[in-house]
């Protein structure tokens, strides 16, 4: 155990300087660098930062954990957070990147020239990025207390400054070349431990083919047969056609993944670092090239997990149970953290893992826990699992980064700047933005310390959040010449307001326990769809309210608005953002 | 102008064409006609169940790639593209 905790202190300190030295090389003198990196970044590094930015500690802590558990359920998290680039690259980035301007809020604000819309577009960009952050402060916390052995709540201030140091000091350049770093991190902590486990369950040392190949013991039998034959021997569901809720359920999950992904303004953001449209648009393909070099080890990553579990503790209803003193040591850490918890109901000292209730003993499994626990589960070497914990925080410190860099901008440069001080210097905004960023980080501590729901499921509704409100308004931006300020700012409240609506009704308001007002509704009373997937619902209601308050508005852009859209629709004449200027 | 509106036509056809591929690999396959595809085997993988965690994924990546070369020839071919030496 000693260590264990001497290569974890090396591997999270060692990278911690990394980014730190990082961070003072490429640091921002002016608000260019500060917000898009000052143009400069090429394709395929803007490509590995988006996959940095984009893999949070949802991607790599809770995803895997969440496709163990829930078996074939779990593929809308694989489709939608892949899926919605694919989206980016055709619909958004290129004709955003063409626009060159520093923030999503700015260009909304000057294609509907409102600067009511563009004030709406901050106020639905703060909603979703805030929400997305609690799942990353809370990420932090869990690898923190598990792996440095301190309190959640120190683990947290811990991950808040050293994001602080280099977010405030870097901006988007120094994010953008941390960010690749820890892209390095994460990937290879992610993947080591992948090869080993498909090594030695399958004997294929390539997870993805893993996955479909025979187990090594010699039997012949498929590893997920295996699987399902397991699980279902003991009244779980079967693994690979276990649905997430009904079909309809999965859909509208999976679109609501793939159109918040489009519509998030940290990745959006992140199309203005690079010099042209088509890097734009070529830097979209890299990202889901290491976007996917992930996303496809984690469905391996959660079959085998979840086999590795079921056979130490039970392999079948036939077998003995294992003897709760016989308990390996990865069980013993894990009970100490309170994310693992047994209840010796029969009073027998074996530990009954079942479906059902009554019986089952395995009375908490946190599924964050999974991929941080299965280098133990499978025994692999002490460095490995020092490995996971420097991967798990750098996918958490990268993604809030990103969102605090988003949210801080829109302050400084789209509240400030556009609208309430606009005579205000470049000097000056750029310290309104590293103070705005102080501000983010302290707020996003606090709601990581009370947060809601697992990671993954906190950052789900972020993504509705994003997909109905921001990715309608940019998409008819840009697609339609009709579509007036009027439209565009009551399609995008009422878009976010029945996804929050809906989001509340089940989760609380502002997610605070016991607020919820089901008013005598069943769960997932609109068609069965879960508040997460309910972001896709939003878009449609957005899109449609657009669309009539246009026609009985009859409000038409002006003249000027329309070349607008004509001239982005164009490669031709791109420059490098120049932030209203 | 007539030269742009029909480069954007263009772009749109090919657009169209790779979100048809984007929602059948991924909506119909994955999720609407999983049953029906599980009955096919691939080794170990149930064909369905690999749309929805494998082969999607591979189709998403080779569609983005494919759409910006076919961008970049259309750039050429209506001459909006962007500086050399950019």
């Amino acid at each position: 155990m000693e260590e264990l905790k001497l290569y974890t202190y090396i591997a999270v300190f060692g990278t911690f300087a990394l980014y730190f030295v990082i961070a003072w090389w490429t640091r921002a003198s002016s608000t260019s660098d500060f917000y898009v990196a000052g143009a400069s970044v090429p394709p395929i590094l803007n490509g590995v930062a988006i996959g940095a930015d984009w893999m949070s500690a949802a991607s790599f802590i809770s995803m895997a954990g969440l496709i163990a558990f829930l078996g074939y359920g779990g593929s809308v998290f694989l489709m939608g957070w892949t899926g919605g680039y694919v989206l980016l690259a055709m619909l958004l980035a290129p004709y955003l990147r063409k626009y060159g301007k520093f923030t999503v809020p700015e260009f909304i604000g000057d294609r509907y020239y409102s600067k009511t819309a563009r004030i709406v577009a901050v106020l639905c960009l703060i909603i979703a990025s805030l929400t997305y952050v609690i799942g990353q402060m809370k990420g932090v916390g869990v690898a923190f207390s598990r792996f440095l052995e301190v309190e959640y709540a120190l683990g947290l201030g811990i991950g808040m400054f050293v994001v602080w140091v280099y977010a405030v000091l870097g901006g988007m350049k120094g994010i953008t070349y941390t960010q690749i770093a820890q892209y390095c991190v994460m990937i290879f902590a992610y993947t080591v431990p992948a090869v080993f486990i498909s090594l030695h369950l399958t004997g294929n040392p390539i997870p993805q083919l893993g996955l479909g190949s025979t187990l090594a013991d010699g039997s012949g039998v498929y590893l997920l047969d295996k699987l399902d034959l397991i699980v279902t021997d003991l009244g779980f569901k079967e693994y690979t056609t276990a649905k997430l809720g009904s079909s309809l359920n999965m859909f509208m999950y999976t679109l609501s993944l793939m159109i918040g992904t489009a519509g998030l303004p940290h990745v959006i953001m992140r199309f203005f670092t690079v010099p042209s449209v088509k890097g734009a648009r070529s830097s979209a393909g890299w990202a889901l090239v290491f976007i996917a070099a992930l996303y496809t080890v984690a469905p391996a990553v959660g079959a085998m997990a979840r086999l590795n579990l079921m056979e130490t503790i039970q392999p079948s209803t036939a077998a003995e149970p294992l003897e709760y003193a016989q308990r390996p040591s990865w069980f013993k850490n894990w009970e100490k953290t309170g994310l693992l918890k047994f209840e010796d109901k029969n009073g027998d000292g074996r530990i009954q893992y079942v479906a059902d209730k009554e019986k089952n003993e395995m009375v908490k499994v946190d599924r964050d826990i999974m991929v941080l626990a299965n280098p133990e589960i499978a025994n692999l070497p002490n460095w490995v699992i020092a490995l996971v914990a420097a991967g798990g925080l750098a996918a958490a410190l990268s993604t809030a980064a990103g969102l605090l860099l988003a949210i801080s901008s829109s302050i400084s440069h789209d509240l400030m700047k556009g609208v309430l001080v606009p005579e205000i210097s470049e000097k000056s905004e750029l310290l309104a933005g590293r103070i705005a960023m102080t501000f983010a980080i302290l707020v996003a501590g606090y709601l990581g310390l009370n947060p809601p729901g697992f990671a993954a499921g906190t950052v789900a509704l972020a993504f509705g959040l994003a997909g109905s409100s921001i990715f309608p308004a940019l998409m008819m931006g840009i697609f339609s010449k009709r579509i007036g300020s009027k439209a565009a700012v009551a399609g995008m409240l009422a878009g976010i307001g029945v996804t929050l609506l809906y989001i509340f009704q089940h989760e609380g308001v502002m997610f605070i326990k016991g607020t919820e007002f089901m008013m005598g509704m069943d769960r997932n009373w609109f068609f069965g769809i879960d508040p997460k997937a309910f972001g896709s619902v939003g878009a449609l209601v957005n899109f449609s309210v657009a669309f009539l308050v246009s026609q009985v508005s009859g409000e038409r852009p002006p003249e000027q608005i329309q070349e607008m859209i004509e001239d982005i629709r164009i490669p031709s004449g791109s420059s490098a953002a120049v932030g209203g200027h | 102008m007539s030269n742009n509106k029909d480069y954007w036509k263009a772009n749109l056809r090919l657009m169209a064409f790779c979100l048809t591929i984007w929602f059948l690999v991924s909506f119909v396959f994955g999720i609407v006609l999983v049953e029906p595809l599980n009955a096919i085997r691939m080794g170990g993988y149930k064909l369905g169940f690999w749309f929805a965690q494998q082969g999607s994924i591979y189709t998403f990546v080779i569609l983005v790639f494919f759409y910006a070369a076919q961008m970049n020839k259309l750039d050429k071919k209506y001459n909006v593209h962007e500086d050399e030496e950019r």
